[in-house]
């Protein structure tokens, strides 16, 4: 009898797939009492939020106001400490192989810590406030900004590089005239995409402590007043969407 | 000849000064922001490097951490885990309507298809902390609210990738199924799914990724998983045994972008 593989590979896969569900529903006691109650009181949320409560439109929008300061000065410290990791983590420039691999280790580190516990570190030492989110947003975007560019750097056109070195420039003139301006423009997109994540992430610190609208929603949430609530995430819907298209749109124009 | 030189002239003159205002515009634009931001939030150089060592000191008590703690962590880590499951699976079982909807050769309906994107782009842009933090205030403290938070998130984040996906298709094996006589049906299943299923499967594994991290500090708006002790661990000061969750928190993101790239490459 000829064993069809394919369908026996895709029939184990399925059997895999669905056995972590069944364990996961298993292990978190859900089951369909649970969400059938569960959805319909989501849409329950959506109608207490509605009105929006429009007395707290300027206190919102203020707040909303900090989230963005929070983020322009956050991105701001993380491309500025970024960017001499970025060569440091570059290949093939002529960095030691042992700095490369410490600096990319460092990075990735920075990376998978989460901003929201850096962000709880911060407001312990620094209390509470908005000074606190931007260290928190200014030291974790190090590791996604430097990632990026040490790739955008390892990718550079040579030719420059190599005409200057023929022409007798220093290691100074090179870095000045032949690498830095082939990189500022894409290291530009990457620092404006980086603060439309971390617009998002100002959002959320507040519910730790560190300043921005997040701060409104925590309190709101926790006294159960759903119109304020409606309206905080109202203005963050309208800014965020308009900040993304500007971003992008700008992203566009310089590279 | 001369009068066409000097008009030529003229006119790159007046290109090299619009060009130079709108270069000073920008600048002016910039440097505004940055002083509104700076004042907004107290930036301050000096504070910043006044209160770093009380940070620095702060990280200092959390070292060593507690290792004996680690035992008690193994439940909230497989229910971190567990979370992140569910969610993205009913997520990405969930999105597949929105998907369709949302691409503009399978819905011709210009007002769904603009209503399923406009959808899609407003809940983008809260953050599934959000979700969480309403959820939990809605429905009640729980991994059931996380959740129910990873799973909006994974819905509207896979639909906007794999509909953006199913926009690009190639139109080939659509027209020869049609030459040949198949039906919608047909057309749908030979020629779509096959098309679409790898962006589909990698997406969802990439919101996976994501969604591992987020279930981490879930616990802290109260939505269950491995952030419940931590923050429980913070509040009381009990830094060694925080940074015993973090660290195996580490371990586990690690391991879960590992088995998710290698995951993707059997399924993908």
């Amino acid at each position: 009898m000829k064993i069809n593989w394919q369908l026996f590979k895709r029939v184990v896969n399925l059997l895999v797939i669905l056995g972590v569900i069944i364990w996961s529903l298993e292990g978190m006691n859900i089951n369909w009492e649970r969400i059938s109650r569960g959805i319909p009181s989501i849409g329950n949320i959506i109608k207490l939020m509605f009105p929006p409560d429009m007395s707290y439109f300027s206190r919102s929008l203020s707040a909303m106001m900090e989230s963005i300061q929070i983020a322009v000065i956050g991105t701001t410290i993380a491309a500025v400490l970024a960017f001499p990791i970025s060569f440091l983590s570059a290949a093939k420039i002529g960095v030691p192989f042992w700095v490369v691999f410490l600096a990319k280790q460092i990075l990735n580190a920075i990376r998978t810590f989460p901003e929201l516990i850096l962000g709880i570190f911060f407001v312990a030492s620094y209390g509470p406030g908005p000074l606190a989110g931007v260290m928190a947003i200014g030291i974790n975007s190090i590791g996604m900004l430097g990632k990026l560019n040490s790739e955008i750097v390892e990718t550079i056109d040579r030719g420059p590089i190599e005409a200057l070195e023929a022409s007798g420039s220093n290691r100074a003139e090179v870095f000045l005239y032949a690498i830095f301006p082939q990189v500022l423009p894409q290291f530009l997109a990457t620092a404006l995409y980086r603060f439309e994540l971390n617009l998002r992430a100002a959002t959320v610190l507040g519910l730790v402590g560190a300043g921005g609208i997040g701060v409104i929603l925590l309190q709101s949430l926790q006294f159960r007043r759903w119109p304020i609530v409606g309206m905080s995430l109202l203005i963050i819907i309208v800014v965020v969407t308009i900040i993304d298209y500007s971003s992008a749109y700008i992203r566009k124009r310089i590279t | 000849m001369a009068k066409k030189t000097r008009t030529e002239a003229k006119k790159l003159t007046k290109v090299f000064w619009v060009d130079r205002l709108k270069k000073i515009g920008a600048l002016a634009v910039i440097a505004i922001i940055y002083i509104w931001s700076a004042r907004g939030v107290g930036f301050n150089l000096l504070e910043i490097f006044r209160e770093l060592p009380s940070f620095f000191s702060l990280l200092g008590e959390m070292i060593p951490p507690n290792w004996a703690y680690s035992r008690r962590l193994i439940n909230p880590l497989v229910e971190t885990i567990q979370i992140a499951i569910l969610g993205t699976f009913f997520g990405a079982i969930l999105t597949i309507p929105l998907t369709l909807l949302a691409a503009n050769n399978i819905t011709r309906n210009k007002y769904i298809y603009f209503f399923a994107k406009g959808f899609m782009n407003i809940f983008r842009t809260i953050p599934e902390l959000l979700y969480a933090a309403i959820l939990v205030a809605g429905i009640g403290l729980g991994a059931f609210s996380g959740m129910l938070a990873i799973t909006i998130f994974s819905i509207v984040v896979i639909a906007k990738l794999t509909s953006e996906s199913l926009e690009a298709i190639s139109y080939g094996p659509l027209e020869a199924l049609q030459a040949v006589g198949g039906n919608k049906l047909e057309m749908i299943k030979y020629a779509v799914v096959p098309q679409i299923l790898p962006a589909y499967t990698s997406y969802s594994l990439y919101v996976f990724e994501i969604n591992i991290r987020v279930s981490t500090v879930l616990g802290l708006v109260g939505a269950g998983g491995i952030g419940v002790p931590l923050q429980t661990s913070l509040n009381l000061f009990r830094y060694q045994n925080a940074s015993m969750i973090i660290l195996v928190t580490f371990i586990l993101v690690m391991a879960i972008d590992y088995a998710s790239t290698k995951l993707r490459e059997v399924l993908v």
